[in-house]
C-alpha cells in the first residue's frame, strides 16, 4: 500500500484543477446519460464525491472496507441506489466513476514525470475499486427492490372482494403455490367472519396450472369454510385445467363448481333467496 | 371441574362454550346434554364455539358425538361461530364434521333450526 504522502504531487494537481476537472467530468457523464440526469444534479453529486476522494489519493483501493473509506462508501451507495430507482443500467452507473479516470489521464498525460505517472496508476486502481463498489451497491439495491415487490405481489394478487350482500369473491390470478394458497385461505376465512358472508366464490379463471397439491389446498379451504358455516363455490375452471383435474383423478366431491363467476353469483343469490328479474325497458 | 351450562330457548338447547375445554368437561357435557334433550324434548341443539380458540382431535370428535346423540332424540345439531384458526386446525386433523350443520353466528344457527323445525311439523 502506497503511503498517502507519496501522492502529494497528484493531490495538488487535482486540487488545483478541481473546477475544470469536475466540469469536464460532468460534461462527459451527462452526454453518456443523454439528458436523463441534469448537469446541476450530477455536479452536486460529483463535487461531494470528489471532495471525499481527495484525501484517499495515494491509496490503491485494495481494502475498500477500511475506516477511511466510510464516507466515500456511503456516497457511492447513495449514488448507486438513486441510479437503480431512476432505472439506469449498472454500466451507466459504474462508468460515472470510470469517466473521472479518463479526465485525470487527460490532465496528466502532458506531464513528463515518471513519479506522477506511478501515482496516476495507483489512483486508477482506486477508481477501479470504487467502480466495482457501485456495481455491488447497485446489485444489492436491486435485490432489495425485487424482494419488496414479490412481497407486495403476494398481498396484491389475493384480494377478497364483497360482490353482494353476503357473497365474497376471490379472483385468483397467476400461479398457485402452497404459500399463496395458504394466504388466500386465511384471508378468505377471516373475511367470512368479518363480513358475516355465507357464500364465497373462488374464481380461478386466471390460474393456468393446477396440480394435486394446489387442488388439495383449495379443497381444504372449502371444507374449512363449510365448518364455519359458509359455502364455497369454485368457478372459472379452464378447459385444460378441467382435463388435468380429471386426468389426475382429483375428486371435488360435493363441492359446487360453476363455469363462470356470473353463474356462481347467480347460484349464490338464489340460495340466499334473491331473485333476479329482467325488467321491461320502457 | 367446570361444567358447561345448557340453556333452553323455546324448543332449542343452547350450549355456549366459554371455557378451555378439558376432556372431563367434554364427557360431562355429553352426559348433561343427553339428559336435557330427553327431559325437555328439544328439537334442536346449538353449540356456540365463538370463544374457543384451541381445539384438539378429542374436542373435534365431540361435535360429531353430540350430533349423533341428538339425532337419536330426533334433534338437529348446529355448530356456530367457529373461528378460522379452529376451522383450519380441524381440516388439518382430517375432521370434516360430516352430519353436523354449521353457521357463521348464533342468529343464523337459530334460523336454520327454525326452518328445520317447520319442515318437521309439515
Amino acid at each position: 500500500m502506497t503511503d498517502a504522502g507519496d501522492a502529494q504531487r497528484l493531490t495538488e494537481l487535482l486540487r488545483a484543477n478541481a473546477d475544470s476537472l469536475i466540469d469536464r467530468w460532468v460534461g462527459e457523464v451527462a452526454s453518456l446519460l443523454r439528458g436523463r440526469a441534469t448537469r446541476t444534479e450530477l455536479e452536486a453529486d460529483f463535487r461531494e464525491f470528489f471532495a471525499a476522494l481527495l484525501p484517499l489519493v495515494g491509496n490503491d483501493g485494495k481494502d475498500t472496507g477500511a475506516p477511511e473509506f466510510a464516507e466515500i462508501r456511503s456516497l457511492t451507495e447513495e449514488y448507486s441506489r438513486a441510479r437503480v430507482r431512476a432505472g439506469f443500467t449498472p454500466s451507466e452507473t459504474a462508468s460515472s466513476v470510470f469517466s473521472l479516470k479518463r479526465e485525470v489521464f487527460a490532465l496528466t498525460e502532458n506531464e513528463n514525470d515518471p513519479e506522477l505517472f506511478r501515482q496516476v496508476m495507483v489512483f486508477s486502481g482506486l477508481l477501479d475499486a470504487l467502480g466495482l463498489l457501485t456495481f455491488e451497491f447497485y446489485a444489492r439495491a436491486r435485490d432489495e427492490i425485487i424482494r419488496e415487490q414479490s412481497e407486495q405481489l403476494l398481498e396484491l394478487t389475493t384480494p377478497v372482494v364483497k360482490i353482494w350482500e353476503g357473497v365474497l369473491a376471490v379472483p385468483l390470478v397467476g400461479t398457485l403455490d402452497s404459500a399463496r394458497t395458504q394466504v388466500v385461505m386465511e384471508k378468505l376465512l377471516e373475511a367470512l367472519v368479518e363480513t358475516g358472508s355465507e357464500h364465497a366464490i373462488i374464481d380461478i379463471t386466471g390460474v393456468f396450472a393446477v396440480d394435486t397439491q394446489v387442488a388439495q389446498h383449495l379443497l381444504k379451504t372449502v371444507v374449512a369454510a363449510r365448518l364455519m358455516g359458509a359455502e364455497c363455490i369454485v368457478s372459472g375452471i379452464r378447459p385444460q385445467i378441467a382435463q388435468t383435474i380429471v386426468a389426475l383423478g382429483i375428486e371435488f366431491g360435493d363441492i359446487m363448481t360453476k363455469a363462470s363467476l356470473a353463474d356462481a353469483l347467480r347460484y349464490a343469490l338464489r340460495r340466499d333467496g334473491v331473485d333476479l328479474v329482467h325488467r321491461e325497458v320502457r | 371441574m367446570e361444567r358447561v351450562p345448557i340453556l333452553k330457548i323455546g324448543g332449542v338447547l343452547l350450549v355456549s362454550i366459554q371455557i378451555d375445554l378439558q376432556d372431563q368437561s367434554v364427557l360431562a357435557l355429553q352426559e348433561d346434554l343427553a339428559e336435557k334433550i330427553s327431559s325437555t324434548g328439544a328439537h334442536g341443539v346449538v353449540i356456540d364455539i365463538s370463544a374457543v380458540e384451541i381445539v384438539d382431535s378429542f374436542i373435534g370428535r365431540m361435535f360429531a358425538t353430540i350430533a349423533s346423540i341428538s339425532r337419536l332424540f330426533d334433534a338437529d345439531t348446529v355448530v356456530v361461530g367457529m373461528r378460522p384458526a379452529v376451522a383450519i386446525t380441524l381440516v388439518e386433523l382430517g375432521l370434516t364434521l360430516g352430519g353436523v350443520r354449521t353457521a357463521l353466528d348464533l342468529e343464523r344457527g337459530m334460523k336454520i333450526l327454525g326452518q328445520l323445525g317447520r319442515g318437521r311439523d309439515a
